[in-house]
């Protein structure tokens, strides 16, 4: 009930991030959602891709550090208050959210919440109770087509 | 003699002769006592084939072997003691290196000679017992403080032991009880300087003069600080195996510093094959410390490169001159005045988990030294959460603050970033032009 997330280590230099989405773009791989923190030297880049395979194939020849880590993908209805009470569930169970970021489904008018905890287990049991069904590799997979 | 400002004018300008009589007859009496009272000596000098009658004068000198910090931590700590420590009164030690500190020892006729010296220093300055010596070196284990307090203390001048920092209190006192000599580091005179003209306070100060040393300074560092002062800057050496500051200072020529010929004989020898050089050549500054009770160093490596002179100088003194020091024969960096060396660098991030691909980028911005570190990322090191790189992060800047003793400031950068010549990485960028 996880899907896998990619978070890439970038330098804050100019064309740093540029390089890397033409990278992605030679490789013909799409990218579906993407956040960025970061700090005055270096930005952790965060990506759900199509190919989680390819794409860190794609990353190690080419030297980059990365790490892939499985997150929550809840699907909200892209309507006022759907994230706020997707929230309160987390928040009423002490579940603590390290980031977030959300992203828009092309078909099926459907938003997507990407959610990092710390107990991925545990919060799926919690939003399970509370009828929201994280999504799979697969389904976000059929999604696309 | 010359224009005065000595505090011991029948040693500081002796004739030559005289100075090579003191030399002779105390570097025998030493190397005898060392010989006798020091195992780690008696085993160095017998794998050289070398003994105390070998030795009967100052041209017997490149017969005996060499000492470098590698031996100081090897009979660390009391290993080359060469007086009872009952004997011994105080210890002085040098800023962090890489696991055993280098402990000197001195007993009261040590600390005597270590002061006369300094006050030489402040005399050679203009200094008198009317002056009111500013001392803003570190007080403690470094030997900055305790060096030219003790100096000030002999030559009867009034003596502000105010240490480091806090320069608030530094610029109050310096205006309040009329400072006429300032001694500290070059670049801690040149951000105090800057400080005293932002708060408008150049008319309200009375410095003369300054002493500054414990680190490489620039001639245009020199000239810059004199001005803006309205003082006249005064260099000075020394290190705390051999005593500490005042092992040589300049005088009013500006040209050199006197090495106090008395207490140490210096030599200049070819760091790649130990040969000593003439005189006027470049090379590695060599000292043997001839009349220490507690603590004599034979030929020991200080790894500075400089150059010797027995030109005649104007002021009156015969010591023999050397030049500020034109580098290092081995990697050691001096960071604000702190002793740095790579591999204590290599050490922490190693301990820490990164890799040991770094580079070290030192630079100066207002003639204060600042430390970059660039480090590689690494898969292990990495994470998706930015709360627990940057944890990693800090702490490696905690681990390399409680080794190097000064902030470094950690730059992450991606992997194969940092240049490598020949498959072996460029370690050290040293932006300061200081040689």
């Amino acid at each position: 009930m996880t899907i896998n997330q990619i978070s890439v280590f970038i330098e804050n230099k100019a064309g740093k991030l540029s390089a890397f989405t033409h990278l992605l773009r030679e490789q013909g791989i799409d990218i579906r959602a993407l956040s960025i923190a970061d700090v005055e030297d270096y930005g952790i880049l965060r990506i759900i891709v199509d190919d989680v395979y390819k794409t860190s194939t794609v990353l190690k020849n080419a030297d980059y550090v990365f790490k892939i880590t499985p997150v929550l993908a809840i699907p909200l209805k892209d309507s006022a208050g759907g994230l706020a009470d997707v929230l309160d569930v987390l928040g009423d169970n002490d579940i603590n959210i390290e980031y977030l970021y959300a992203f828009v489904a092309r078909q099926r008018d459907r938003a997507f919440v990407i959610f990092r905890v710390e107990d991925n287990e545990r919060a799926i049991k919690v939003l399970s109770d509370h009828n929201y069904t994280p999504v799979t590799q697969d389904e976000l997979r059929l999604d696309q087509e | 003699m010359g224009n005065g400002n000595y505090f011991q004018p029948e040693i500081e300008c002796a004739s030559q002769e005289q100075i090579r009589a003191w030399q002779n007859e105390r570097l025998c009496r030493t190397v005898r006592r060392v010989y006798e009272n020091v195992a780690y000596y008696r085993n160095l000098m017998d794998k050289k084939g070398v003994t105390p009658d070998d030795v009967r004068s100052v041209d017997d000198l490149h017969k005996l072997p060499f000492l470098t910090k590698d031996d100081l931590r090897n009979a660390y700590p009391y290993g080359l003691l060469a007086c009872p420590r009952s004997e011994c009164v105080r210890i002085q030690s040098t800023s962090g290196t890489t696991g055993k500190r280098v402990v000197a020892f001195y007993t009261q006729h040590d600390i005597d000679l270590w002061d006369d010296c300094c006050a030489r220093a402040l005399a050679a300055a203009g200094g008198t017992r009317d002056d009111v010596v500013h001392v803003c070196y570190g007080y403690g284990l470094f030997t900055g403080g305790p060096g030219l307090n003790g100096g000030s203390h002999k030559l009867g001048s009034l003596t502000l032991p105010m240490s480091s920092g806090n320069t608030e209190r530094q610029i109050q006192f310096m205006c309040d009880l009329e400072s006429t000599i300032l001694c500290c580091t070059p670049s801690y005179a040149s951000y105090l300087a800057e400080s005293i003209m932002e708060k408008g306070l150049r008319d309200k100060i009375k410095l003369k003069a300054g002493i500054f040393g414990a680190e490489a300074w620039s001639e245009e560092m020199r000239r810059d600080i004199e001005r803006t002062l309205g003082i006249k800057a005064y260099d000075i050496y020394g290190l705390t195996e051999i005593t500490g500051p005042g092992v040589s200072f300049e005088c009013s020529e500006q040209t050199g510093m006197h090495i106090n010929e008395d207490h140490f004989i210096a030599e200049i020898i070819d760091p790649k094959t130990g040969e000593v050089l003439p005189e006027g050549e470049k090379g590695e500054l060599v000292f043997t410390s001839i009349t220490k009770e507690a603590f004599p160093l034979i030929r020991y490596r200080t790894r500075d490169i400089c150059v010797l002179s027995r030109k005649k100088c104007s002021c009156g003194r015969t010591h023999v001159k050397m030049s500020k020091p034109m580098g290092r024969s081995d990697d050691m960096l001096i960071i604000k005045g702190v002793n740095v060396f790579p591999s204590q660098i290599e050490t922490v991030l190693i301990n820490k988990g990164y890799p040991a691909n770094y580079q070290i980028v030192v630079g100066r911005v207002k003639n204060s030294d600042t430390l970059d570190i660039q480090v590689e990322m690494t898969n292990e090191m990495f994470s998706d959460s930015m709360s627990t790189v940057s944890a990693k992060e800090k702490e490696l800047v905690e681990a390399l603050k409680s080794m190097l003793g000064i902030y470094a400031n950690v730059k992450l950068v991606a992997p194969k970033t940092i240049t490598r010549s020949e498959g072996k990485a460029v370690r050290i960028i040293d932006n300061r032009n200081l040689y």
